[in-house]
């Protein structure tokens, strides 16, 4: 299946950090920043490629939700935290 | 038209590089209006622009958490389109509504080793508590007329065996040792013929110590007693199993696990099945243990929570162990004469409960205005009496008096506890060097044997 190859998987990848980063809330970019590299880390060995396309679909279906809860977030948005104003935080 | 200007101008500043808001950024907490919801039909009174003012890191996970993102989008489609009531059997509103509210049961029953039959929908641990306690006590009320508990427990559970006590039931409420456990030798001598139920919390929202649930269930099992547990602070965080932990009852609430506000469950054991008084009557809803319409959205959040939870178990647990372990060595590096209330074994490492002695905890608080923090438990915050669970446990009343809890959880960063560390360190310093009390201990005097003056 073409979703399930390396170069698609690394795209996803891309594409999820990327979304994330616009989190308006410190806590929800770090998180998301931070699960999606360990996830993408902690799966970097998986070879069975049913297991592949399940991960896989499952992160296509995360990142529609992070696309929809940045829009949302930013709509929202508030001031920053204390210790944003200090360092630029990226995880 | 002004509004929609405005809504435009709030979405392009928060997508806007990030950078201070003014020139000099003001710290401490001020409570803001929400005047910058799109939907405010009325521009405030005071039509001033908002202030800049930085929030507080939030360190108080035990009072309540944000919601999961994953949370929110699974409950904003319920909350915008699929509106229906789930009891209603005769539309494709009701059908799906309803549809909904199952699968949130068997996500909720999943997390704890349960079936989705066993699960009740309530507004919250504090009501499920109030089932459990009360719901039991009454049904075997004829032959059982006593109930232990612990004093560490949660007032909902306290002021519930409070109420029983004036139908005139007999409750026993089990002392807890200086770490924070029950002794399971003084829970056995307490089990009487005529006793129906025992309660003890899984996980302490004071001091974070966990509880020997296992143990007890062996003992209640055996002895033919009800076991009913408060798991609000452990569900979704600690691997729970009903049946190897032989529970017949648990509190579960939707606020503590990155789900929403106003929404919990109960969980009641249907093999072999516990019978269960309802409090609040009505149309029959949930088995007849719960009427009232079950708020769709509200438990489609807690079902989405509990999921995530069960995914992010082990995950979360590794991460806020080593937050944890590195908050408390850093301040116990920096600082002398700080103590860990609570066994440091049998304990959640995601709630610290510190004494700083010779500092008075709620200036140190007030100190760390930064930090969203609290001494004790948010619904004894308010009285300035030191927390009964602190006086459970044995701790001296100046201690007592000095404690800080700090809350680590799912989405709390590495810059978060070390400012949290630093700042607390910093103050502490601060605080002591004004204190006649530590001048006094430097200069190697015991405080105990001072004869303070009567004025």
């Amino acid at each position: 299946m073409a979703a399930s190859s390396r170069a698609q998987v690394l795209d996803l990848y891309r594409a999820m950090l990327r979304e994330s980063k616009h989190f308006s809330a410190y806590n929800y970019r770090t998180y998301a920043v931070r699960r999606i590299r360990d996830a993408f880390r902690e799966n970097k060995n998986v070879r069975d490629p049913v297991e592949i396309q399940t991960l896989v679909n499952k992160a296509k279906r995360d990142l529609g939700i992070i696309r929809r809860q940045v829009h949302i977030g930013q709509l929202y948005s508030t001031n920053k935290l204390i210790i944003e104003n200090q360092e630029k935080p990226k995880t | 038209m002004l509004l929609r200007a405005a809504w435009r101008r709030a979405a392009l500043a928060a997508t806007a590089a990030p950078g201070p808001r003014s020139a000099a950024p003001t710290r401490g907490l001020r409570l803001r209006v929400a005047d910058h919801a799109p939907q405010s039909a009325v521009p405030s009174d005071t039509a001033t622009a908002p202030e800049s003012v930085l929030r507080p890191l939030y360190m108080d996970v035990q009072a309540t958490t944000p919601l999961d993102p994953r949370v929110l989008d699974a409950m904003l489609p319920y909350l915008v389109n699929y509106y229906g009531n789930p009891h209603s059997r005769t539309h494709a509103y009701g059908w799906e509504s309803e549809a909904a509210m199952e699968h949130a049961r068997q996500q909720v029953a999943s997390l704890i080793g349960a079936d989705p039959r066993e699960i009740i929908f309530t507004s919250g641990a504090t009501e499920s508590n109030n089932i459990a306690i009360k719901g039991v006590a009454r049904f075997y009320r004829s032959r059982k007329r006593h109930v232990i508990t612990t004093q560490t427990e949660h007032k909902c559970v306290l002021d519930s065996c409070r109420s029983l006590e004036a139908e005139g039931f007999q409750v026993t409420y089990l002392p807890v040792q200086k770490s924070g456990i029950i002794d399971l030798k003084e829970l056995e001598a307490a089990i009487q013929p005529d006793t129906s139920l025992v309660s003890v919390m899984t996980v302490n929202n004071e001091i974070g110590v966990k509880q020997p649930i296992a143990e007890i269930g062996q003992i209640c099992s055996s002895r033919k007693v009800y076991f009913h547990t408060d798991a609000a602070q452990a569900v979704g965080k600690i691997p729970l199993d009903v049946n190897d932990m032989k529970i017949d009852l648990m509190s579960i609430s939707g606020h503590k696990i990155y789900g929403p506000k106003g929404v919990g469950a109960i969980y009641i054991r249907r093999r072999p099945r516990v019978r269960v008084e309802a409090l609040q009557s009505g149309g029959g809803q949930e088995r007849g243990m719960r009427s009232g319409t079950v708020p769709t959205p509200l438990v489609v959040g807690l079902g989405a929570a509990c999921e995530v939870a069960q995914q992010e178990m082990e995950y979360d647990h590794k991460r806020i162990l080593k937050l944890s372990e590195r908050l408390i060595q850093k301040i116990m590096k920096n600082l002398p004469d700080v103590v860990m209330n609570g066994d440091p074994e049998h304990h959640y490492p995601g709630c610290i409960n510190l004494s700083f002695a010779y500092v008075e905890g709620e200036s140190l608080l007030m100190a760390l205005k930064d930090v969203a923090l609290s001494s004790g438990s948010a619904c004894t915050s308010a009285s300035l009496e030191p927390s009964y669970v602190l006086r459970a446990i044995g701790t001296d009343e100046d201690l007592a008096h000095s404690s800080i809890r700090f809350g680590i959880g799912r989405f709390t960063t590495e810059e978060e506890v070390d400012y949290t560390a630093e700042k607390c360190i910093q103050h502490v310093k601060r605080l002591r060097e004004m204190s006649p009390l530590w001048e006094m201990v430097q200069d190697g005097i015991d405080l105990k044997s001072i004869k303070w003056t009567q004025h």
